[in-house]
Formats: structure tokens, sequence, C-alpha cells
């Protein structure tokens, strides 16, 4: 059985460790800490914790402020409101002056808890991208956010740190090394390649277990930073099989295989198959029921790499 | 604080500012002139009594902090800075030009400028956020915020204007440019904000109202800003879009326009009779 973790409590316990060891480190929020699990850090440390109340262009206006100031401020909302509510607050306020605020995102991609389309994050990652100055990093489980929020507090710049609500696999163990930019190769193979962030990845594991199962070998390479991205690894994964499945909970245009395809199309033409929410906006209902209508389960990984290995055997078209 | 004016000279200086001001819109031939002139005494007094800073030292961690957050009045920021000795007043003839330090709108790499604007509402945000810092730094120095009176439609300024008090942010000051005209017209058409002490009072802010124009208002407002305790004070400054030029006075033709070498010299003209008459 796999043990599972939701990044959401990784992260407020990380705060707390790292607000322990960092007096610098600040936390911004908007009437959503105790969903998020920043409480924790709220409880441990009053004096470095600001309740802004619903209106998250202040709270970003607040945390650029107090990053101006010296601090590290993490900010807090839904990733939704954390990143389309605030844009030009960041965009102006943050990423032009290259200020060191952690935008965090809790409750991405379709998972936020029975709330439907308002609430769900789908766009985030493409929004946050096109930003210059600006790093956007998913991990992928809980051990991974721990790392990550580490990380993101050194890295001195702005970051956009996107998670999610429920328990989730665990895939990594304490003893790899996370580094922002540098992507994680999860799993040697020699068939097809899938690239993951953020969640998918345990949705890719099981995907490779399945696949294997009927002998067919997948290269798998998890990119928890997808800007800057790893493109040399992105690169190499790409020409180990010559196929790439990218996947991730997030719309299929401007995220990870929009990233992947705008590398690849340059430096190394591959047959892709993009795994993600078919741009549409998704509804509310269970998890496993919405996963499995807008296509985010391991086996619409696994089919989308069928799918690739197919279209290559298949001879050319006249 | 070696170089601050005696308050009686601020007067005398904020003309000298909007002469600066036009000159570097004339360059350019690009620029808001309005706004930059209406706030010529709001930064006179600012940069040169009111404030604890140190051009020598741009970055000292004690000094008061500045945000224009109508950063489209840039250029009368720019003006004070170089006089004030931040860099040459040579460099005010690279405004808006490419890999200049002074662009159309602060830019937080230029020294003097804490924090980068341009997009209005922000910077009564960023200066909560300046002011909650330096309490947790525990150092005795204050944030003014100049806005416009039209940018007080943003939603986001009252988003922070209610943050303030929470926070009992007595070392905030929030100055209102409050020249009643906009882009396209006047304010009170356009989106009334009136009636703007009322708003800012219910918001629980110490609210001071003083003629834009007078330094040595601004100046006491500040200081009675400094004596009130747990709470954040604006100051409406009452002042005229275009000030000190005739023909750019109270109309919004002259909210963002380029001037003309003719118009330069008159402009000069009158900013000079101006200063001999007093």
């Amino acid at each position: 059985m796999t043990e599972m973790l939701a990044m959401r409590d990784a992260y407020g316990q990380a705060l707390v460790d790292l607000g322990e060891r960092d007096k610098r480190v600040v936390a911004v929020d908007a009437d959503l800490a105790s969903s998020s699990k920043m409480n924790l850090f709220a409880e441990a440390f009053p004096e470095r914790f600001f309740q802004m109340g619903i209106a998250e262009q202040n709270m970003t206006g607040v945390a650029a402020g107090l990053a101006a100031m010296g601090f590290i401020p993490f900010t807090n909302s839904f990733a939704c409101f954390a990143t389309c509510r605030t844009t030009d607050q960041i965009r102006v306020s943050i990423a032009q002056p290259k200020l060191p605020v952690v935008i965090g995102g809790a409750y991405s991609g379709l998972l936020g808890g029975k709330t439907g389309k308002t609430h769900q994050a789908i766009e985030d990652i493409a929004v946050m991208r096109a930003l210059p100055n600006m790093t956007v990093v998913a991990p992928g489980d809980g051990v991974e956010v721990r790392k990550a929020v580490f990380a993101v507090a050194d890295y001195g710049g702005p970051v956009y740190l996107r998670m999610t609500r429920d328990p989730s696999p665990l895939v990594f163990d304490e003893g790899y090394d996370f580094k922002i930019g540098r992507a994680v190769l999860v799993r040697e193979g020699s068939d097809v390649t899938v690239i993951t962030t953020g969640i998918m990845v345990g949705r890719a594991v099981e995907a490779a277990d399945v696949l294997a199962a009927e002998g067919i070998s997948v290269h798998l390479l998890h990119a928890h930073t997808v800007k800057p991205l790893d493109e040399q690894a992105v690169v190499a994964a790409a020409e180990k099989t010559g196929l790439v499945v990218t996947a991730e909970e997030h719309n299929i245009i401007g995220g990870l295989g929009g990233a992947v395809a705008e590398v690849l199309g340059e430096q190394r033409p591959t047959l892709m198959k993009r795994v993600g929410v078919l741009d549409v906006y998704s509804e509310s209902a269970p998890n496993d029921d919405l996963l499995q209508k807008y296509g985010l389960t391991a086996g619409h990984i696994a089919q989308a790499a069928r799918s690739l290995l197919e279209r290559r055997a298949a001879p050319a078209q006249p | 604080m070696s170089d601050a004016y005696p308050d009686e000279r601020l007067a005398e200086l904020a003309n000298e500012l909007r002469g600066m001001v036009i000159a570097m819109l004339c360059h350019a031939q690009a620029g808001h002139p309005g706004g930059s002139l209406s706030a010529a005494e709001i930064l006179a007094a600012l940069f040169f009594s009111v404030m604890r800073i140190d051009p020598r030292h741009p970055d000292w961690e004690e000094r008061d902090r500045f945000i224009l957050s109508k950063g489209h009045a840039a250029p009368v920021y720019y003006a004070a800075l170089a006089r004030r000795g931040y860099f040459s007043e040579d460099t005010l003839q690279t405004y808006d030009e490419l890999d200049s330090l002074l662009q159309a709108h602060p830019d937080r790499h230029c020294p003097g400028v804490d924090m980068s604007s341009g997009s209005l509402g922000q910077g009564l945000s960023v200066g909560l956020g300046m002011a909650l810092g330096l309490r947790l730094k525990a150092i005795e120095a204050r944030v003014f915020v100049v806005l416009g009176d039209g940018e007080q439609q943003e939603g986001q300024v009252w988003e922070a204007a209610m943050a303030a008090p929470k926070f009992g942010a007595d070392n905030l000051v929030a100055i209102v440019d409050d020249n009643r005209i906009q882009l396209m017209g006047d304010t009170a058409t356009i989106m009334p904000v009136d009636p703007i002490a009322e708003k800012w009072r219910a918001f629980n802010w110490h609210v001071l109202e003083v003629d834009g124009h007078d330094p040595a208002a601004i100046v006491n407002a500040c200081a009675a800003a400094e004596r009130a305790k747990g709470r954040p004070t604006v100051i409406l400054a009452h002042t005229v879009k275009g000030k000190g030029v005739s023909f750019m006075e109270d109309t919004h033709e002259w909210h963002c326009a380029p001037v003309t070498e003719d118009l330069k010299e008159k402009a000069l003209t009158e900013l000079c009779v101006r200063k001999m008459r007093r």
C-alpha cells in the first residue's frame, strides 16, 4: 500500500520549520490559512503572520512591501485566486522589481474539495510562466513540497509555488537532491518518455507500472520546476525514446505540455501527446469522477503512451 | 538631512522643480505634465523637509520610505531626487530614454525609488507592507505614499485602506494629490470619489486636509501625522492640476501631452515670473 500525504499538511509543517530557522520568513494570508495549513505558521509565529482578509490584491502588495524591507513573504490563497485575481499586482509589484515573494497556490488543479470551476486552477501555470522573472514550481508530493519550501525561501526572487489539497501518494524519499530548475529522473525506461509536473507524477508512476505489465518500458522524468524548465533533461529524455507524453493537472495550453513542446520544437522535434485538461472548464463532483471525465488518471497517461507507440508503428501516410 | 531646505524656501524650490519637469517633458516629447505640476509642493516638502533620508546612502535601512503610487508623476519625483542629490541633474535629460534609470514610470533600480509603480492602486498596499516590516524590525521610520485622486477609483486602494487601521499602522502616511482631474475629464464626472474625507474617516484613518500648494501646511500635516498614534494618517492635499503654468492649469488636456519648444519657453517664463513675484 502506497503511503499517502496531503501536500498542504507537508506545507504547513515545512513553513513552521522554515520559520524557526529563518526569522526573515513572514506569512500573509487572505483568509485561507486554515485550508492551506499556513495556520500552523500563524500559531507558531503570530508576530510574523499578517491576516489581510478576503483581499488578495492588497495581500499581494503587502507581501511586496515586506519583501522590499528584506523579509521573505509567503502569500496564501487558492491557486486560482493567488494567480489570476492578482496577476497585475504580481506583475508590477513583484515580478518587475524582482522581489523575493513566494506566491503560495493551494488547491491547484481540479481537486478543490468539491468546489467546481470557480475554485479550480487550470490556468495558473500558464499565467505565471508568462511573467518574466517568475519561477514556477509544482511539487509532486508531500516530500517534495517540504524540499521546495526550503529551496524557494533561499532562492531570492519571485516564485509561484503550486500545491494540492488532498492526500496523494508519496513518490519521493527524503534522500534525493531537490534543486530549482533541475528535473528528477524517476524511472529509467526505453520505449516512451513521460514528463510530469505536480501531482501527476504519482499517477504517472502508476501508469508506468501498468505499461510495464504490458511489456512497455516508461522513461519517467518529473519537472517540479516548470520555469525555468530543465531543457537539457527534457531533450535527453526525448532522445532516449523518441516519444514524449506530458502530464499535468492543468490546461493543456500554456503549462508543462506547452513548455516541453516549445523546447522540443526548437531543439529536438519529437512526437508528443499532452495529457491535461482539454481547454474546457470543469465542474463540481467527487475527485475520482472529475479525474476520469477530464482525462487526468493513470489510465489516461497509459493510453496516451500506447497511442504514441501505435502512431510510430503505423506505416507512413502517403 | 544636511541638504534639506529651510521651509521658507520650499515654495521657490517647488517652482524650480516645475521648471525641471517642463524641460524634461519637452526633451522627451512625452510624459504627464498636469499631475507632475500639481504634486510639486508635496514632493518638495517631503524630500527637502519631512523625510529622514540620506541621498548619499539611498539604501540606509533606518530611512523613511517613499512610494509614488501615482507613478505617472515620475518627472517631478526625478526632479526632486536630482535636486536632493540622488543623481546628477544632467541625468534628467535621459528621462524616458533607452537604458535610462529614469523610466517613464518609477523603477526600483533608480536610486531613491523605494518601489516601482505605474499601475494605479498598488502603492498603498506596498506601503502598508513596508510599514509592517519597519515595525517588525523595530525601526522608527515612516512610509509616505502619494496617490492621485482619480487613483482612489481603484478597489485595491480601499482594500489597503481597510487593512492599515487594523494593524494600527501609524507609521504610514498617505497623501492624496487631490487635483480633481483625471485623464478624460473631471474626477467628479468620470467617477465621483467624494465625499472623500468621509470615506477615509469611515475607514478609521486620521484625516487631514491642507492646501497642497502650501509647503508649510504639508510639513505641519506630516508632523501632526507623526503625533497621531495608533492609526494611519491620510493628508488630502487640495491642488490644481497643471499648477504654475497658466495654459496647463485645471484642464485634463495636459494630463498626458508632449510639450513643444515654444510652449516650454512660455511655461518657463511664467514659472520664472511667478518666482520673481514671491
